[in-house]
């Protein structure tokens, strides 16, 4: 790790996005006028595309490296030196990174290849294509950051990124509230972040190291171990905890999820980006990267893995009642990610990154599927009004279920290695209740996926005649995708298989070097349970089964009815779930009509004390100056007009003097001379 | 010179004339004749510069002369303006009655 290989193109891989963005952000008004679409879309997938090779490059050479040599560094620029703090613009490219970039890309890019086709119609079709390169630019930032402040630039990015393809539609108001509901809820998370960098950093800074270079950071991170940190927390605890409240921020977790859910009013091909491949896998990847640091806080570790179970259960529960298709698909996105923090949360940090993985391949699958879907309904969402659509989309059924079986856990498909992997660390990590609480989970996930699938593709088509008229299957450009992503639902799990099979993990080994600090290992090592996963993982195909035939029961040969069921549980779980556990109404009452009422309190005391402040301050001045006015009127303009009116009046009684008579001059004359002289003679004397 | 004559002589001839002048300028109303007592005033002052320059200053004996000359030069210049003046009453007033020229007063 000391001498990372130094590389010139890994800079590329981050920077030819950008370049795809700049183009279309400042031409692609002219290119789509003057080219057509397809112009655009030769920028904006050919720079992701080129982007994917170098990834794939970088991917072989460091398969050729040996284990310990795994590591790239290519460093572009210092980028600021303030204090001690020494940062570059450098991206590092480790196994770990590796995976992720394939990922982003590799998914991200069959996204922008699906978006061709989906978007077609769309006259912003170049904004979209430009936002979708600045959203896997952010990503590739995030996850190839040297240090964690670029880390926070790319985590800053993809939520303003989310922020604008959320709201793409922006001429109607709920789609942009949904934009500025997922931008905000972002921003109390990322408020956490910053706190725990800050934190972080000023405690490496007490034991002379301050610095927030990853790598040098994994290796001073032992020297805080039993520093006090703030509010009675160890500083490890506290800035791991404020990093995770970070994580549910961009991850959809308790307490931030809500923002997901409504995050469907963007185009599908956005829905399948956010949840899939780019910003929801931040949080987990955030907690992997920083193994070294989440290991040393054992406390954080419970939270993170507690909360994710919840998280995992409580969403799956809402799933099963939603009828919107992408609604569905969200909730068991905010599930599947409990499972990955549950993994990294016990200490199974490669489990967590696999399902990652794999629940990109599958998400992007069911999601693009809906989008599919949604095409050929000509923009229909609810499930209700869909049913039978298996005949008339045949690749995007197939592909559909390809990916449900995989959520679902049944074997071989992908899900099944990642996710039950992770059910079963949990167990064995010593931690049954959270076994338990994820094992219910799966039971749901198979219930809510099989109840969408057979709402959707399944019964009589219960839409418009004229919806049915128009139903085809998608063209190339999107049924490829989906049928490659089908099939890596199926296979992708191929490369870390569990333990009662084969003792075959390649990803594993490949990511063992990011995962080597001792205290990871400790971590890693810190089970008590052996032996027993096959038996666990029968235990979960069989709950796994039951969700489905309890699915398959009710809205497949209507053996049971949902409605009687509803109403057999009078009403009340139901409810709770259908009205999603009424979250959104409590951040209403609790955060949302405070905040408006504060808000309007201050703009109460805005409108009437400071402007009231600042009308008093202009009446005074008015009345000053009207006081002014009438000093200047009366008092100097008053001397002025009587030094007028007494000289005017003094001529006005002089000028009877002049009497015009010359002889009476001439006498006043005459007697001046006579009193001069008589004066003159007197005086004389 | 004749003897016996001493500056006394002159200034008494110069008040006497110099009265005559005054009395006359006070008590016309004629303009002219106001004129006409100006230049007696005038030449009672002339006198006296002569007498004064011939009986006081030892050697300087033309100064008062040479002021009785600007004197003459002086009130012949009066007379001009003073007779310009009178014809100019005269169009506007048709008399030279100075009485007449206290429509003039302030």
């Amino acid at each position: 790790m000391d001498n990372p290989q130094p590389v010139e193109f890994v800079r590329w891989i981050v920077l030819l996005p950008l370049i795809g963005a700049a183009i279309n952000f400042l031409f692609g008004a002219t290119i789509q006028k003057s080219f057509g679409r397809r112009a655009v879309s030769i920028v904006g997938c050919g720079a992701v595309i080129a982007s994917f090779v170098l990834g794939l490059r970088a991917f072989f050479q460091m398969l050729a490296a040996p284990p310990d040599h795994r590591f790239m560094l290519d460093d572009l620029w210092r980028w600021f030196d303030i204090g001690g703090l020494k940062l570059d613009v450098a991206f590092w490219l480790d196994p770990l990174s590796i995976v992720m970039v394939l990922i982003v890309i590799g998914v991200g890019g069959s996204i922008h290849i699906y978006s061709t086709g989906y978007m077609h119609e769309d006259p912003s079709y170049w904004r979209f294509f430009a936002w979708l390169n600045l959203f896997t630019f952010a990503m590739l930032t995030l996850v190839l950051g040297d240090n964690l402040w670029l880390m926070f630039v790319g985590w800053e990015g993809v939520g303003l990124c989310s922020f604008a393809l959320i709201g793409f539609w922006y001429s109607e108001h709920n789609n942009t509230s949904a934009g500025n509901k997922a931008f905000i809820y972002n921003r109390v998370g990322d408020w956490a972040f910053v706190v725990a960098l800050y934190s972080l950093f000023a405690a490496l800074g007490a034991v002379g190291h301050p610095t927030l270079v990853i790598r040098e950071v994994a290796h001073y991170t032992p020297m805080l171990v039993g520093r006090p940190g703030y509010a009675g927390m160890s500083v490890i605890t506290f800035v791991t905890l404020m990093m995770f409240l970070g994580a549910t921020g961009k991850s959809a977790q308790i307490p931030l999820f809500v923002w997901l859910p409504d995050a469907m009013a963007g185009p599908t091909p956005v829905s399948a980006l956010i949840h899939a491949a780019t910003m929801v896998t931040a949080g987990v990847y955030m907690v992997a990267r920083l193994n070294f640091l989440f290991s040393l806080a054992p406390a954080t570790m419970l939270v993170v893995a507690a909360v994710g179970a919840i998280t995992a259960l409580f969403a799956a529960t809402i799933g099963v009642t939603q009828n919107d298709i992408k609604r569905v698909l969200a909730y068991s996105t905010i599930s599947q990610l409990g499972y990955m923090f549950v993994g990294v949360g016990v200490g199974a940090y490669a489990a967590g990154i696999f399902h990652l993985m794999t629940h990109a391949f599958f998400k992007a699958c069911l999601f693009l599927g809906a989008g599919s879907v949604i095409h050929a309904m000509g923009g229909e969402q609810d499930m209700r009004n869909m049913g039978g659509l298996r005949h008339k989309l045949p690749i995007t059924f197939w592909t559909f279920m390809a990916a449900t079986l995989a959520i679902c856990g049944i074997p071989p498909f992908a899900g099944f290695m990642s996710k039950d992997e992770i059910i079963w660390d949990a167990f064995e990590h010593g931690h049954p209740w959270i076994w338990l609480v994820l094992w219910l989970g799966a039971g749901i996930t198979a219930f809510y996926m099989f109840r969408q699938v057979y709402l959707t593709f399944f019964g009589e088509f219960r839409g418009t005649h004229e919806q049915e008229h128009h139903l085809h299957e998608s063209p190339v450009s999107m049924s490829s995708v989906l049928t490659v992503l089908g099939v890596l639902s199926l296979a992708g799990g191929a490369v870390m298989l569990p333990k009662f099979i084969a003792h075959f993990a390649p990803l594993e080994d490949f990511l063992d070097p990011v995962f080597d600090s001792p205290q990871t290992l400790a971590m890693a090592a810190h089970g008590t349970q052996r032996g027993l996963e096959g038996y666990f993982a029968v235990l979960s195909l069989a709950l796994v089964a039951a969700g489905w035939l309890f699915a398959d029961l009710t809205y497949r040969s209507s053996k049971l009815s949902a409605e009687r069921m509803s109403e057999f549980a009078a009403g009340l779980p139901y409810r709770l779930s259908f009205g999603k556990y009424y979250v959104d109404e409590a951040y209403d009452v609790a955060v949302v009509r405070p905040y408006m009422m504060a808000t309007r309190a201050a703009a109460w005391f805005d409108l009437h004390i400071i402007d009231g402040l600042v009308n008093l301050a202009a009446v005074i001045t008015v009345f000053g100056s009207w006081l002014s006015g009438l000093f200047d009127n009366y008092v100097v303009d008053g001397l002025v007009n009587l030094a007028a009116n007494s000289t005017l009046a003094a001529g006005g009684r002089l000028r009877r003097l002049q009497t015009g008579s010359i002889n009476g001059y001439l006498y006043g004359l005459l007697a001046a001379v006579m009193v001069i002289l008589l004066l003159q003679a007197v005086l004389r004397t | 010179m004749a003897a016996g004559l001493t500056l006394n002589h002159f200034l008494v001839l110069s008040l006497i004339l110099f009265l005559l002048g005054s009395y006359c300028v006070l008590s016309r109303r004629n303009a002219i004749g106001i004129l006409l007592g100006i230049e007696l005033i005038l030449n009672a002052a002339n006198i006296n510069y002569i007498a004064f320059s011939f009986y006081g200053s030892g050697g300087m004996k033309y100064d008062g002369q040479v002021f009785a000359i600007f004197v003459i030069m002086l009130a012949a210049a009066e007379a001009v303006i003073g007779l310009a003046i009178i014809l100019a009453i005269y169009q506007n007033l048709r008399t030279i009655d100075v009485s007449a020229t206290e429509t003039l007063s302030g």
